[in-house]
């Protein structure tokens, strides 16, 4: 088991480096370097060009590039990923301050997709009637099509300004966290909902499962007692992509709702073409997908006492 | 933002790990392989092609959700190529007397705050919308399809370098991804267009190479080779023909989430400035107007939903029958 665990973690670091790698040279490669974009940034008074020579020299721009990509790796291995060039934060640093605020942000959203999603695909998967089935089970493929832009927005209209039930903007308490929560929650309550509907058909099929029916357990008892727990696991598969979903979401949500959080620093980011947080940002994104994979891989066999992960990996 | 989910969508349920099988398959580099057992053992056995075209036209009388979703992708084309045909209003010049009209038999979407008819807004900007949506799933298609072809016909360490880097690119948010590719290419319609398409390109990748790879090791195909069929008569005779099927559902499903992307992207301001109009863009010029007009906000983003829809829809008619063909 340790050994599994180290070697997925070595993974998890390869593909780390691989992120922060391809990410340096999409980003450094291509023309405009981050001197020249400050430099760039008001065109009235045009910046002095021995500045700007000095400024490159001091950034290390001046050297051939595969010099400023190892200096940058080592730099990067200390968790130093550069100055942001808006304000002359680290660039780490201004993630940091505001990723609190996403982490609450996509909990709840999470919370709430989960608990939308399953209830979908349980009512989908329990209701007698046809029509009920398959009104429940066409909502899935509309949440998904729908933009996220529009969904918060049209909350926004309705609870906000029309029930003025919640906050439209800003970051106090749990009562503004709601409606954004819910703009992320639709799209990812959508795709668990028609991973879960399918699983849970497939499962239902299952020869134990008939076994279960003729023993003469209820609709309830077999679905939550023992198809569900099976039915989950394709589900948790995805979870590592639902996850990073959730953090593209919150770009969408934060801007909509105008909260802080790394949705909306990674927008303003972009905006003023801010290279080093937005690298860091892009390396935050891979790492919290390795993470989410490792922790779903340990809690399969916890979920599928069959699956062993660990056997699997020395065989 | 499901967008990189949806794209595993492409037989999920082949996916799924079945929990009878001892077997949990690796996040990390299953995200970038999971076409292959899907893929594997569909024959090419085909029924002679006028039977085919009755059973196309049988399913498609059988499922009227199909043909909206065809008539609704078909009526947003003409309003890219021929909008004037759709509305008699001009899309940039408004009537001041007539501003923040709710809709009505005139207006059918209501005008915006420069007295602007919104519908023929959105009409014309489908042009801007849909050329964006195109350029973004043609890079996708072209860039993906050549490296997913190069890493299952070369194999060996091609491969492995090909699809390391194309797990790396499906293990960033797609429109992170983007946004990244958007500060070093700048805005405008066009950059977004390319980024939200190289974004794209490790899915196609990823079913080029398995549809490769299985064509490649069939048994006729291994024929073909010790008949001395050269490397590219394999590839155009029988891999391209056989890779189509899948490959087009995959586009058709792009198609859809590029829709999604490149709107969310022009909403978050990097597309084309103000007096374009592109669907996204519209949507986010009635964010100032949510109390007075919901239309602004509601109307245009019914038309990308609806369009996302019917792509997705069209995307699934494609798999049918690539799935029950065994």
């Amino acid at each position: 088991m340790i050994r599994y665990v180290g070697r997925r973690l070595l993974q998890g670091a390869f593909v780390l480096w691989a992120a922060y790698t391809v990410s340096f040279l999409i980003l450094y490669l291509l023309p405009g370097d981050a001197v020249s974009i400050m430099a760039s940034g008001d065109e009235q008074n045009s910046v002095d060009p021995a500045l700007v020579a000095k400024l490159r020299s001091e950034y290390g721009l001046d050297r051939p590039l595969h010099e400023q990509y190892v200096i940058a790796l080592f730099k990067a291995l200390q968790l130093d990923f550069g100055v942001s060039i808006k304000n002359g934060v680290a660039a780490t640093q201004a993630v940091a301050e505001v990723l609190p605020e996403t982490i609450k942000l996509a909990a709840a959203g999470f919370a709430l997709a989960v608990l939308l999603g399953s209830a979908l695909a349980i009512a989908a998967s329990f209701s007698r009637n046809r029509w009920v089935r398959q009104l429940v089970a066409s909502l899935p493929p509309l949440g998904i099509a729908v933009p996220t832009f529009w969904i918060g927005l049209l909350l926004l209209q309705f609870f906000s300004f029309r029930l003025r039930l919640f906050p439209a903007l800003g970051n106090d308490g749990a009562q503004s966290l709601v409606l954004p929560a819910l703009t992320l929650a639709i799209p990812t309550s959508a795709v668990i909902a028609q991973l879960l509907i399918r699983s849970l058909h497939q499962t239902l099929g299952e020869p134990y499962i008939e076994q279960i029916r003729a023993k003469g357990a209820s609709d309830a008892l077999i679905h939550f007692g023992h198809a569900l727990r099976n039915a989950a696991i394709p589900t948790l598969t995805m979870l590592g992509i639902l996850v990073g979903n959730l953090l593209a979401g919150a770009v969408v949500s934060e801007t909509v709702f105008s909260r802080t959080g790394i949705g909306r620093l990674t927008v303003t980011a972009v905006n003023s073409r801010d290279i080093p947080v937005v690298q860091t940002l892009v390396v935050l994104a891979a790492a919290i997908f390795v993470i989410t994979s490792l922790i779903v891989d340990l809690i399969y066999p916890l979920v599928d006492p069959r699956i062993n992960t660990a056997a699997r990996a020395t065989a | 933002m499901s967008q990189q989910l949806l794209r595993d969508s492409p037989g999920p349920a082949a996916d799924a790990p079945d929990p009878g099988r001892d077997e949990v398959r690796d996040p990390l580099s299953a995200a970038g392989r999971t076409a292959a057992p899907a893929a594997v053992g569909r024959g090419p056995a085909a029924p002679p092609a006028i039977a085919r075209l009755a059973r196309r036209a049988r399913v498609l009388l059988k499922s009227p959700g199909l043909v909206l979703a065809v008539l609704v992708i078909a009526v947003v084309i003409l309003w890219a190529v021929i909008p004037g045909a759709f509305t008699q209003w001009p899309p940039d010049t408004g009537v001041p007397s007539a501003r923040l009209k709710p809709p009505s038999a005139e207006h059918w979407f209501g005008t915006d705050s420069l007295g602007r008819d919104l519908f023929s807004r959105v009409v014309h900007g489908s042009a801007t919308s849909l050329a964006a949506t195109a350029v973004a799933v043609a890079v996708g298609l072209v860039a993906g399809s050549l490296l997913g072809l190069l890493a299952g016909f070369l194999r060996g360490w091609v491969d492995d370098a090909i699809m390391r880097v194309m797990d790396v690119l499906l293990a960033i948010p797609s429109l992170l991804l983007s946004l990244a590719l958007i500060t070093v290419l700048g805005f405008g319609t066009v950059n977004i267009a390319i980024a939200v398409g190289i974004a794209s390109v490790a899915n196609f990748a990823r079913i080029m190479r398995a549809e490769s790879l299985r064509v490649g090791s069939a048994v006729y195909v291994e024929a073909a080779r010790s008949s001395g069929v050269r490397w590219h008569g394999i590839l155009l005779r029988h891999v391209l023909p056989n890779a189509a099927g899948p490959v087009l559902a995959l586009s058709a499903l792009e198609f859809g989430m590029a829709v999604l992307s490149i709107s969310s992207l022009s909403f978050l301001g990097f597309g084309a400035p103000p007096p374009a109009a592109e669907w996204g863009s519209l949507v986010a010029g009635g964010r100032d107007y949510l109390v007075a007009a919901w239309w602004l906000v509601t109307l245009p983003g019914l038309v990308i939903a609806a369009v996302v829809l019917s792509t997705n829809r069209i995307s699934h008619a494609f798999q049918d029958p690539e799935r029950n063909r065994t």
